[in-house]
């Protein structure tokens, strides 16, 4: 391989001349990148390709590390930039014209080295251009999670029903990425508005196994720590049977079957009744009372 | 692009244990984790770090960057040349034993993070390496 | 060295933790704590963790010592304020601390040892009313 990195070394500007033409025939974009970014680029990631293959030919080992990383960083930025899969791989692909170039101007004269070095080149470039394509991938499945995430966050709104009462109705499956965000999200609000009771109501979750269970039960030991209390409404007959069938222990937890009897425990637990006045104005009908007074 | 960053930092007073806690946070915040993630992974180092302290007889934590252009993490190294680990499985489980028990607090660390292993054996101290997704 | 000030009200013992604490600091308050409480005679602890960004499971410890020891002597503990990040760490660490009292504010605190009567609260129920 030191062949391969000294004929690099020597040819270096010329390659990297060839390479950028090379690069910007096949890919306009000059709308994502500016020539001094793409000069710059190349430049380091030839220089970074020399210490490479100075070091072995297995771009898994730790000689390949910044290499890789090089690699990895350029690629998840035009991923983030919007490139498209190929116009990433094309940047490390397109590499090889002008290396082979030059590997034919060294060792045209010895058939057998030069098929040699330049199955190697290839082996190392293709393995670069897939470096890149897992790189992109990976970038763009954290902009998908990110983005789920928000959405998540956006369909799982906390309510005040009272001073101190919140209710969080829960629409759909509840998974542990989904419990992490509205766990926060319920945590956050309780602190903000000083509520002590949050009431959650799951009439909306289709099914409550073990795993949705614990999520619950961490939400409520979370809330408890901090001050507040929890009461889980909503609760439909399947979903009790469920719970029992499958040994959960809810004992230290305050269920309901609908969010107003929900509601009314804890304005109960916090010390309020509700009352129907004595005498609305109303209630002597719409022909008596403060209504009248304006005919005369 | 240049080699990762990484720092090491010794382990050997409890002082140790609070800056190792300050350290982490400080990074976590460079790398704008999330403030549950930052939560979890410096309660994680506080706990790993006086692991080292106590049941290793010092040592020390080194914190890299990691995952730079793919998923970025931190990661933290802790290392003690301490008597070791005789029973891995046993230490990971649950069931802080209070008053002057082992109460390694592994198996509540290891729930704090994404990646959790263990090196170590008795006589040959520990290396615990854990790491952190943003 | 320096210590967590334990501050006296009447009967009640007010602790603010505001310092990221090493483990003798942390030993020591406990130690404070109860001999306050055998000194003074106190019935309530208010312990305030309003500033603190981290909880592992030597301050959880230490709040549930100080929880239970207190109790021993007489006094009831009430622990303030814990963040939200905090809270979600500590539950996935294992500790769900029984046997501590919590609240979300110092108010709520006091109104938990003290009772509704006491005064702390400021009556939003009834502007409603005069709604």
């Amino acid at each position: 391989m030191s062949d391969l990195a000294e004929i690099i070394a020597r040819n270096e500007d010329q390659i990297r001349a060839e390479w950028i033409r090379d690069m910007s025939q096949m890919v306009q974009r000059a709308d994502l990148m500016s020539k001094t970014e793409l000069d710059e680029q190349s430049g380091e990631l030839l220089k970074a390709l020399t210490a490479g293959v100075k070091s072995g030919i297995n771009i898994r080992d730790a000689g390949w590390t910044s290499t890789r990383e090089l690699l990895e960083g350029i690629s998840a930025s035009r991923a983030r930039q919007g490139f498209s899969p190929t116009e990433v791989a094309t940047f490390v692909l397109s590499l090889k014209q002008p290396l082979f170039a030059a590997i034919r101007k060294e060792m045209g004269k010895t058939p057998d080295k030069l098929f040699d070095t330049v199955w190697a080149a290839t082996e190392l470039l293709d393995g670069l251009a897939l470096v890149t394509t897992e790189a992109y991938a990976a970038t763009r499945e954290q902009l998908i999670l990110r983005q789920q995430q928000e959405l998540m966050e956006l369909s799982t709104p906390v309510v005040k029903l009272w001073d101190g009462i919140l209710a969080l109705p829960i629409i759909g499956t509840l998974d542990s990425a989904r419990t992490q965000v509205v766990m926060e999200n319920l945590l956050q609000t309780v602190v903000a508005t000083n509520s002590r009771f949050a009431i959650i109501d799951i009439t909306g979750v289709p099914t409550v196994d073990t795993l949705v269970a614990q999520h619950l039960l961490k939400t409520i030991t979370a809330a408890r720590l901090m001050g507040a209390e929890c009461i889980i409404s909503g609760v439909r007959p399947q979903i009790a049977q469920t719970i029992v069938h499958l040994g959960i222990n809810l004992e230290d937890v305050m269920t309901r079957a609908n969010l107003s009897d929900a509601f009314a425990l804890a304005l109960q637990m916090s010390g309020r009744t509700v009352v129907r006045k004595a005498a609305p104005s109303e209630s002597k009908g719409i022909l008596a009372g403060p209504m009248n007074k304006q005919e005369n | 692009m240049s080699e990762p960053k990484r720092e090491t930092m010794a382990l050997q007073n409890s002082n140790d244990v609070v800056l190792a806690r300050q350290k982490v946070r400080q990074w976590a915040t460079e790398l704008q984790f999330s403030l549950v993630d930052q939560t979890k992974l410096v309660t994680a180092a506080s706990e790993l770090a006086r692991n080292t302290l106590d049941h290793g007889k010092g040592g020390s934590m080194t914190i890299e960057q990691t995952g730079i252009g793919g998923r970025q993490g931190l990661r933290l190294i802790f290392e003690d040349h301490g008597p070791g680990i005789p029973d891995i499985e046993m230490a990971l489980k649950d069931g802080f034993t209070t008053g002057n028990g082992m109460g390694l607090g592994l198996g509540g660390s290891k729930r704090l993070v994404n990646e959790f292993s263990i090196e170590s054996a008795p006589g040959k101290g520990t290396r615990i390496t854990v790491a952190r997704w943003k | 060295m320096e210590r967590i000030p334990v501050l006296r009200m009447g009967s009640l013992l007010l602790i603010t933790i505001q310092v990221d604490m090493h483990d003798k600091l942390a030993l020591q308050l406990q130690d404070d704590v109860t001999n306050r409480i055998a000194e003074w005679g106190s019935k309530g602890v208010l312990i305030d963790i309003s500033s603190l960004e981290i909880v592992d499971s030597f301050i959880g410890r230490m709040l549930a010592n100080i929880a239970a020891m207190s109790r021993v002597l007489g006094a009831e503990t009430v622990v303030v304020g814990m963040q939200p990040a905090v809270a979600i760490t500590l539950v996935e660490l294992g500790m769900s601390l029984p046997g501590v009292r919590t609240a979300l504010s110092v108010e709520a605190g006091m109104e938990l040892l003290y009772g509704a009567g006491a005064g702390f609260r400021t009556g939003s129920d009834d502007e409603r009313a005069e709604a």
